[in-house]
């Protein structure tokens, strides 16, 4: 299993930062992120994508899981 | 619908529709270059309960209780209704006070900063330079570990608080009880008096609300995310609106450019400059113009809330210890209120800093 950030109750734009900082750090790769609004859910696919990076979302009761990708 | 609200094409509609709705407000008789003034809207709010009593800034501003209403629909409507709190509440009711300061200085939140430039009003142009200055001293925060912490869910009624009590204000505003003491008080002068007719006010921040918060509409984080992640997502919105009301007053003959005898403005440039840097700092520290929290409190995000109280005291202090600007200029302790203001946010940005 890839590894998982938990931003969940974290305030805008902390989630995202978090986010890139995670793909500053390894590059490429896979890593999971576990979010509580959609609002964060929106923006880091947004962000991800305008990297270059996939992302898919899968929502987990209250949670959503965005998987982020770099082959 | 969900997609076409996410797509830059959305947000930029929905900029374009609430500048346009402001410009059309101000037809219809909300004040010159203020047609949806969050600082200024909450402000009257707060004169209206007798919490300051500057009695040409006092009414019960529909728009305001529209947008809280009209995010609490659409976050019903969308599942997206979370309620939430818990973040450092007493921080955001701080910065929600300093960033009510800032703006009254400026006069104008963001959003009126670009409703006064989209008027003509140069000054409007100091208070977003201020703007950009505030938010990126707060991305330097952000950078170096700033953080409020993570809120908890909780039960839906703590979201539903700030709801209920704009429902209140509305019942305040349709009853307008006879109370001894005058309240709620009512400008019979000055931009408190002059306002769109109710209904149509509150139609108009209903729709605000619901589009608001189905594209996440925010002026800081259009700055902040182009400063930050090179982003510019958010101001694709910030451009609608600037355009939509820009359009509306050349064709209703409201634009007129300059520095001097501006509607509700002055043209003391260093404070024009220095409030919005305060209330920028404090918007980005707190996640959101007032805008914004306004329909994240509407969302079920008590934190927001929080905030949004700070806004309706730090209003009640600004008039009341006069730290809010007049058309002559910055009032007796504005300048050193910002200053205050600016030493508290910094505290707030170096001392509360932790690895998530």
């Amino acid at each position: 299993m890839s590894e998982r950030i938990d931003a969940r109750g974290l305030s805008c734009p902390q989630p995202v930062v978090v986010t890139r900082n995670k793909m500053d750090e390894i590059v490429q790769g896979e890593f999971e992120v576990i979010v509580d609004t959609a609002t964060s859910q929106d923006n880091i696919t947004r962000m991800s994508k305008n990297q270059g990076w996939l992302v898919d979302v899968k929502e987990d009761g209250d949670d959503f899981i965005l998987t982020i990708k770099k082959p | 619908m969900k997609y076409y609200f996410a797509s830059r094409k959305g947000i930029f509609a929905v900029g374009l529709f609430i500048g346009i709705a402001a410009a059309v407000l101000q037809k219809l008789g909300n004040p010159a270059n203020m047609g949806v003034c969050v600082a200024c809207f909450l402000r009257d709010i707060t004169g209206s309960l007798g919490l300051h009593r500057a009695s040409v800034v006092q009414y019960i501003r529909p728009e305001i209780i529209g947008f809280v209403l009209g995010a609490l629909l659409a976050a019903l409507l969308a599942r997206e209704f979370k309620p939430r709190a818990g973040s450092a509440p007493i921080v955001r009711f701080v910065l929600g006070f300093f960033a009510m300061i800032g703006a009254l200085v400026f006069l104008g939140c963001p959003w009126r900063a670009l409703l006064r430039l989209a008027g003509g009003d140069g000054n409007a142009i100091l208070g977003l330079a201020g703007l950009i200055v505030g938010i990126w001293i707060g991305i330097l925060f952000m950078k170096s570990g700033y953080n409020l912490g993570r809120n908890q869910r909780t039960y839906a009624s703590v979201g539903l608080i700030m709801p209920a009590m704009m429902v209140g204000l509305l019942l305040l505003l349709i009853l307008k009880p006879q109370i001894k003491t005058g309240v709620p008080f009512f400008s019979t002068k000055g931009p408190g008096s002059l306002h769109a007719p109710v209904v149509i006010s509150l139609m108009v921040g209903i729709v605000i609300g619901i589009l608001a918060q189905r594209t996440r509409f925010c002026t800081m984080g259009a700055i902040r995310d182009i400063i930050l992640i090179r982003d510019f997502h958010l101001m694709s919105g910030v451009a609608g609106l600037l355009a939509g009301a820009f359009i509306v007053n050349v064709v209703f003959k409201q634009f007129s450019p300059g520095f001097a005898g501006q509607p509700v403005a002055h043209t003391e440039h260093l404070w024009n400059f220095a409030g919005m840097v305060l209330s920028g700092l404090a918007f980005a520290l707190a996640g959101g113009c007032p805008g914004r929290q306004l329909f994240m409190s509407g969302e079920g995000d008590g934190d927001a809330a929080v905030f949004v109280l700070g806004m309706i005291v730090g209003a009640g202090f600004a008039h009341n210890f006069a730290t809010a600007s007049s058309p002559k200029g910055p009032g007796e302790l504005g300048p050193f209120f910002v200053v205050i203001g600016l030493i508290m946010c910094f505290l707030i940005g170096f001392t509360m800093r932790k690895k998530v």
